[in-house]
This record gives structure tokens, sequence and C-alpha cells, in this order.
């Protein structure tokens, strides 16, 4: 088996503006986060075009959109916390009322923040960011797919908020052959008896719940969602009818995210059990990234756990 | 500036502020206070010293306007509709189901209107950005953000003051409305942000104060600013609130207030009384 490749998201974020600075339109903004936002790899390659505005996230989300009505495609950055939470009214009113060609680079979401704690781990950013009409919402799974969605965002025309992560993940997709399709869910393992919709570095967790499920004899579906809005509706109804039972998993509050997204579409499409692995209605808390995973029930285990629990509830 | 000059921009002014009660009486809703007192600067900016076609509203090299204080969309509306933006009948649309003339400013509805606002203390960063990729481009482009007196109760007001003092933007112009009401009451009632003038100093802006309702001193501090080179100017505008109608001068209760019938047809008198005396 060839050696196990760890990227952040992060790192594809910062990978991918480097590559769009070759484009005489694009900028980047910051919030003093360079350095962990990993926009400071296009700060180097190209410093007229990066404007650090400083620790006022809520300005730079205003100046981002008066940018992009010069004609700009603007690419704003900060933490999902002050991204998605501090500056949540500007992105609401002055992007994306106006449908301005803004992408929020949203780095460090998630429990996965680790040491910093509570404060800086953001659970809600997706149920923020998915009651603002017309935004378009992309949570990776890994450094391949980040990397070719945030080219894919630059194409995008209209507000577009990219969730990344701190920390290093396994690399599940083939950079030689993956391709990103915006608003299209990828069927990583097929399966008949439950489905596994997930999303983030919990796609990872959900494969290794696929295989911990098939010593027990169960025939799971893996699918990554990692356009949470629009969401693919079609994957989703197509598991409910074949699989008959979903679980949904993010490291993301099991409130408004992609389980809520999940549920709102087969409440009304094609009800079935659907059951949800998240951050369950709770504030994080400090230590090492990979335990507070664990902790927080975060992990294969605890989706194939959900998932038998899924297939009990079957008619 | 002539007298024959100073004339026609009064009557202008007059004619701003009968689409301000024209709308309002109509709507039945909409905040004629503050339109009115920021009245005199609007008619000057599109009249005199905005490069904007209302044939070609869309030109990127056109001067920029974001109505910070979003709620006196009355006053820019009329001022788009004089210009030849849009009919002057639709002032009486406004904030109706069907009108492309929101409650406040909509740049995806409104021919002329270059950024949503409403929310206050959010126009001037978006302001902020337009100048820079102004800039940033090598455009002539010059950017106004009116902003309300209370407005800039807002912290991000001042998170944007410190970027444009700080990137030297030069081609910003920001007009604070200055007629100390809002709505709780008088702005030392409420958290005034006096000094104005030495706030918009140690941000680093050039600040000029004036009479609003000067047309000789408005013009003054919009030549002094195209001349100030490295700071973006603020110009702190001392105005009435409902200036220009006798029974809502200076009163706060103005703000959000509607005239009602018999109202408006004194306020339409003294304006065409107004407008007379100019035209004479």
């Amino acid at each position: 088996m060839a050696d196990v490749i760890k990227c952040a998201t992060r790192d594809a974020y910062g990978k991918a503006l480097v590559e769009l600075g070759k484009r005489d339109d694009v900028l980047v903004l910051d919030a003093d986060l360079g350095k962990a936002t990993k926009t400071i790899g296009f700060k180097k390659s190209f410093p007229d075009k990066y404007i650090d505005c400083g620790i006022a996230e809520s300005n730079m989300m205003g100046v981002a959109a008066g940018l992009s009505t010069m004609g700009y495609k603007v690419f704003a950055s900060s933490f999902a916390m002050f991204a998605a939470g501090r500056a949540y009214e500007q992105v609401r009113n002055t992007i994306a009322y106006p449908h301005c060609n803004v992408k929020i680079g949203a780095t460090h979401a998630g429990i996965s923040v680790g040491e910093d704690g509570a404060s800086h781990q953001c659970c809600e950013d997706i149920a923020l960011m998915r009651v603002i009409p017309g935004m378009t919402i992309i949570n990776p799974a890994d450094d391949v797919e980040a990397y070719q969605a945030v080219l894919a965002a630059a194409d995008f025309d209209g507000p577009v908020y990219m969730r990344f992560g701190r920390l290093a993940v396994e690399r599940i997709n083939d950079e030689a052959t993956y391709k990103f399709e915006l608003g299209k869910g990828v069927c990583l393992r097929d399966g008949k008896d439950v489905t596994i919709v997930a999303t983030g570095l919990m796609v990872g967790e959900a494969l290794k719940a696929a295989k911990i499920l098939a010593g027990d004899g169960i025939d799971a579906r893996v699918i990554n969602i990692h356009t949470i809005k629009p969401i693919d509706e079609e994957i989703i109804i197509n598991a409910a009818k074949e699989t008959g039972a979903i679980v949904t998993a993010e490291e993301h509050s099991i409130i408004g995210g992609l389980g809520g997204a999940v549920s709102e579409v087969l409440c009304e499409k094609y009800p079935v059990p659907v059951l949800r692995v998240g951050v369950e209605d709770t504030f994080g808390k400090s230590g090492p990234a990979v335990e507070l995973l664990g902790l927080f029930g975060l992990d294969a285990k605890n989706i194939a756990e959900k998932a038998k629990k899924a297939v009990s509830l079957k008619k | 500036m002539d007298a024959a000059q100073k004339k026609e921009l009064k009557a202008l002014a007059c004619k701003v502020r009968m689409g301000v009660i024209e709308g309002t009486f109509n709507a039945k809703s909409g905040h004629p206070g503050g339109s009115l007192s920021i009245s005199d600067i609007l008619t000057y900016l599109y009249f005199s010293e905005m490069n904007v076609d209302p044939k070609d509203p869309k030109n990127p090299d056109r001067d920029r306007l974001v109505l910070s204080k979003g709620h006196t969309a009355p006053a820019l509306y009329a001022a788009l509709a004089l210009k030849g933006f849009f009919p002057e009948e639709m002032i009486k649309t406004l904030r109706k189901s069907d009108s492309m003339l929101q409650g406040h400013p909509s740049m995806k509805l409104t021919p002329g209107v270059d950024m949503s606002t409403g929310s206050l203390g959010q126009g001037i960063s978006a302001a902020c950005g337009m100048a820079l990729g102004a800039k940033l481009a090598g455009k002539e482009t010059r950017v106004y953000v009116p902003l309300g007196d209370g407005e800039i109760e807002e912290g991000q007001a001042w998170e944007a003051a410190m970027f444009a003092g700080n990137r030297k933007l030069d081609n910003l112009v920001a007009i604070v409305d200055n007629n100390n009401l809002q709505i709780d009451g008088t702005l030392e009632e409420v958290n005034a942000p006096y000094p104005i003038k030495e706030k918009f100093e140690a941000f680093n802006w050039n600040v000029i104060e004036i009479n609003g309702h000067c047309f000789e001193q408005i013009e003054a501090a919009f030549k002094a600013a195209r001349e100030c080179k490295g700071k973006p100017t603020c110009i702190v505008a001392k105005t009435v609130k409902g200036k220009g109608i006798s029974f809502m001068e200076d009163k706060c209760d103005w703000h959000g207030t509607a005239p009602n019938a018999e109202q408006y047809e004194t306020a339409m008198a003294e304006l065409k009384a107004a407008l007379a005396e100019q035209e004479a």
C-alpha cells in the first residue's frame, strides 16, 4: 500500500490562491492571519494584490464587496469563527444581498482547531451560511478536492463560502484523476444497507466506518457532499430509496449543517430514518485535535454505531 | 460659484426635497428627516461634483456614491430621478411591493445605486473597497460616502476610517450629515460620537467642517477634498434634520415618520414657494 499523504485543506487553499494569482483580476484579503490561513504564499508571490485588512473582519467583508464592484474577484480570508460568525451580518447584507463576487476562505473550522479551544472552534458556520439566500457553500474532504474547489469558486459568479480545516487529514482523492464538480455529490463506495453522507474531514472517517460495518455484515454506501449548498438532492434521494437509511457525518453542529440539509431534503421528498453524527449542541474545548475528534464522537467508530442504529430503524 | 449657479442648485435641492415628501407620503412610511438634511449635499454631488451619466449607469470609470446612511434613500432616489436615471413619476412607487425603489437602496434593482446599504456602518467599508479598487486599477474614480452622525456610533465605521487613513485613500470623501438627532433623541442624549473632527483626524483623515446647507461652503469643501493628497477627506456637515419644511425642522420625531395628507399639502406648498423664489 502506498504511503498515506496527509495535508490540511487550508494548505491547498493557499496553494490554489498562488495559482489564481496569475490572473489579473484576483485579489486576496486577510485579517492578520495570513500565516495561519495560508494566504501568506499569495502575499509573497503577489504583494501588490494582497490586502491585509488587519484585525477588523467586518470592515474586510465590506471592503471585499466594494472591490468586487470594481471588477475584481476577491478572496477574503479569516478563521471560520470570524468570517462567518463575527462578520455574519456584513456577509449577509453587503456581500450576499447584492450578490457580490466575493469568495470567503474560512479556515480553522470545527473542533479540529484543537488546543485554542471553544472560542475558536466554529461549529456553527455552515448553519449560518446556509440560511443566506444565494450563498454557495463548499466544505472539501481533502487537499486535492480543496485545491480544485478554490479554482472552481474563482470561475463561479457570486458569493461562495469555502470551509477549510487546520488539521492535516488523509488524502482520499487521486490527484491525477479527481475532477471537482460544483453542486455534485460523489459516491465513494457503493452499498445497499445504509448510506453515510459525509462532508469535510468526516468523509475519511465515513470510509473507515464502512470498512468496520462490512466486518459486521453491513454494506454501507458512502457519499461525499463537498457542496453543501446548493445540495445534490438527487444523490441523497436515490440513496434513501436504494439503502433505506441515512447517517450524516460532519465536523459541525448537528443543528443546521449537513445533517439539517439532508433531513430537510428527505423529510419533504423521501422520508427514511436519518441519524446525525456531529457536534451535539455543545461548545468545544482545548486538546489535541485528533483526541478531541474522538471525544466529540467525530470518528469512524461513532459513525459505524449510528449506522447500525439507522439500519435497525428501517421498516 | 456665481449667483445663477447657486440659484440653480437651490432650485434642484427644492425638487429633491419635493421627491422626499412625495415618496414618503405615498409610501406612508420612510425617513424624511435625514433625507431632508442630506438633500443639499446630494444635490451638489449629482449636479456639480460627480462624474456620472444616467445614460450609462454602469460605466466602469464613473464616480461612485455609497449612501451609508441608507435609510435616507428617498433623497437619493429623488436626486437620481432628477438626474435622469429613471422617471420622476417612479418616486411615487417608493416602498411598494412592485417597485424597484426599496426602503433602503438596492444596487441590483435601481439604476444609479452603486451599493446596497441600509445596515448602518457597512457602506463606508464598501466605499473603502471601491476607492482602493480604483487606485489599484489606476482609475480616476472618486468615491463619496454620506454617513449619519448617529451611524458613526457603529464600531465598523471606525474600522473603515482606520483602513482608509492607513491606505491613504485620497479618492474617498466621507460626508457626516451632522444633524445632531437620532431616533431616541439628540446625539448627546444617546451616545454622542463627538468630537467628530478630532476623531477622523486621529485616523489620518483630512477633515473640513461646513454648513451643510450652504452651497458655497459645500463647493469649497469638495474642491479642497480633490486637492488633498495622501489622505481621505471627511466633510463634517452641520445640518438641520427636516431642513426645508418648517414643521419638520430639528424635530427628532420626523426621523422615521411619513407626512399625512394635510402635512403633505403644507410641506409641498412650502417647497413650491421656495422653488418659485429660486426660479423668479
